[in-house]
């Protein structure tokens, strides 16, 4: 399997991403550790996610996958180490300031969490709403934003009119609308269908090769990471489709988490050929 | 074990008052924050204000009319029927009115902030909130305190308003009382610092019913279940503390103003 990658990570948890040449971190954490209750749920992590790239967090359900999500927007403040984003320090910012770097980061959360009260059109539209934009070109983006992920058609419907997947994909739609340096992925395909999960991974894919967003993927599904890694999206046939044999993403690589601990950080090739005894079990 | 488990509610205890200091402070001086959300404080105070207008309306005019008919039976034992009015309005405007609206509103609003800002906790739309930018406090919890507070006050004039004539209703077809001296002794009798009285509590009263509820509302955990919990705890707590303040208000205004 050949990655075109220049990641040089491997088991571990030191931070060894797969960085665009020259390209400064978008998301920094050193050494970070929170806990819950006197209870350590993340230990000592450390990674970079570089411009450019698309980093999939996997790991069993529980291990502290989304806890960690949160840290990267603020949305949660670790208990010891530093977070740079952006190449600020969030773990040193005031709440206040967090709103207005958060505007650079798009989220996607593991249930959409549209706000039910609003249509389509508004929580497409909510952050420009917010910044007081004219109608007009609110009702704009966020049509451009719904047709990306192929829902323009739902502008007036409210989240309780759409189905699980169509919810995920306004959800994208969300978070794209500003569009962000940074994508937070939460789980983006937990409890779909096999087709919907589909979609919503080739919206992913298409995010990533279309727009070249920086991103942060929460997985606990392997398939869906191996899709990422080993398909890209072709704008011609607007599909995804494979890449050659023995070719991964070049930008797309893996971190695992294990027990509130980082155990892999590296390309898919290297997780592939992982002779860890849990990493081995966890993709077979 | 038994000092274990005293030493860990104190400590939670303390937590939750410090939490709900918090939540207040600050969404106190969101008020004087960019952006103000003016037209979320004008939905509000529709849904708190507006929506609670018939449940005020009856139980003030109910209220007043059942003061009217145990005060009266109470009075003509002294010969003195013809203070019903005067008892009806010093009691509707210092106590019931504003403790009885309060209680209402507390039973509505309180456990609708707390269940809705609490269902929005679970299914993580106030995190969405924060995550797009915006501060769930200014958003939501602020215009909510800015529309009770102001909406309880008129509310309040309006059940006094209703009560007195809820017991003028009962003194004058029921009991058989002349209506002028009803009324007369109804507003004859009363002094500013009584109005004043009325009119204070229920700002303090308001109060305590948004940011009760958004308090509950805003730390609600584990799904469906935590929103009955925080709902419940809401009422409770805003109830009590309604009247519990309502006993230091009227000490403290009864030291000042000597009635």
């Amino acid at each position: 399997m050949n990655d075109a990658g220049n990641g040089t990570g491997g088991n571990g948890a030191t931070p060894t991403s797969a960085p665009a040449a020259g390209a400064e971190p978008v998301v920094v954490f050193e050494d970070v550790s929170i806990g819950f209750e006197q209870k350590p749920v993340l230990e000592n992590i450390s990674f970079q996610v570089h411009t450019g790239e698309m980093r999939i967090l996997l790991g069993p359900a529980g291990v502290g996958k989304s806890v960690l999500l949160k840290l990267v927007n603020g949305l949660l403040r670790p208990d010891s180490g530093r977070i740079f984003v952006f190449g600020k320090e969030i773990t040193a910012m005031r709440e206040a300031d967090l709103f207005e770097l958060r505007g650079s980061i798009g989220t996607v959360f593991q249930e959409g969490a549209l706000f039910d009260s609003l249509n389509v059109r508004d929580n497409v539209g909510y952050r420009l709403i917010e910044e007081r934009l004219p109608d007009d070109e609110i009702d704009a983006r966020a049509e451009e934003a719904l047709r990306f992920v192929e829902l323009d058609h739902t502008l007036d419907k409210f989240p309780s009119e759409l189905s699980g997947g169509m919810r995920r994909r306004v959800a994208i739609a969300r978070a794209i609308v500003t569009n962000p340096k940074l994508i937070l992925y939460d789980s983006p395909t937990g409890g779909l269908d096999p087709i919907t999960s589909t979609t919503i991974i080739q919206l992913v894919m298409k995010q990533r090769d279309v727009s070249h967003t920086s991103s942060l993927v929460v997985t606990h599904r392997i398939q869906d990471a191996f899709i990422l890694a080993m398909h890209r999206f072709n704008r011609t046939t607007n599909q995804m489709e494979a890449l050659p044999a023995h070719h991964t993403d070049p930008n797309t690589t893996f971190l695992m988490l294990h027990q509130g601990h980082l155990v892999f950080d590296g390309t898919t090739k290297e997780l592939v050929h992982s002779n860890d005894a849990f990493i081995k079990e966890y993709i077979s | 074990m038994a000092l274990e488990t005293i030493d860990a509610a104190a400590k939670r205890g303390v937590l939750a008052l410090q939490d709900y200091a918090l939540l207040s402070a600050r969404a106190v001086s969101d008020l004087f924050r960019r952006p103000f959300y003016r037209s979320d404080i004008y939905m509000q105070a529709d849904i708190i204000g507006v929506g609670s207008l018939p449940i005020v309306i009856l139980t003030g005019f109910f209220l007043g009319g059942v003061l009217a008919l145990q005060s009266a039976a109470t009075l003509t034992q002294f010969g003195a029927a013809a203070f019903t009015g005067q008892l009806v309005s010093f009691s509707m405007i210092k106590e019931i009115g504003p403790v009885v609206t309060a209680l209402m509103v507390s039973g509505r609003n309180a456990s609708g902030m707390a269940s809705e800002l609490g269902s929005m906790m679970v299914t993580e739309q106030i995190d969405a909130m924060r995550a797009l930018g915006t501060d769930p406090l200014k958003k939501l919890v602020m215009p909510r305190i800015v529309a009770t507070v102001v909406m309880l006050f008129f509310l309040v004039i309006i059940s006094d308003a209703v009560g007195i004539s809820g017991g003028g209703f009962v003194s004058v077809f029921m009991l058989g009382q002349d209506s002028s001296q009803y009324f007369h002794t109804s507003y004859q009798s009363l002094e500013y610092p009584d109005v004043l009285q009325g009119l204070v509590k229920p700002i303090f009263f308001g109060f305590i019913i948004a940011t009760i509820g958004c308090f509950y509302g805003m730390r609600t955990r584990g799904g469906t279940q935590g929103v009955g919990r925080s709902t419940t705890q809401a009422v409770v707590w805003s109830s009590i503390l309604i009247i519990v303040c309502d006993f230091m208000i009227s000490r403290f205004m009864i030291g000042i103003f000597g009635r």
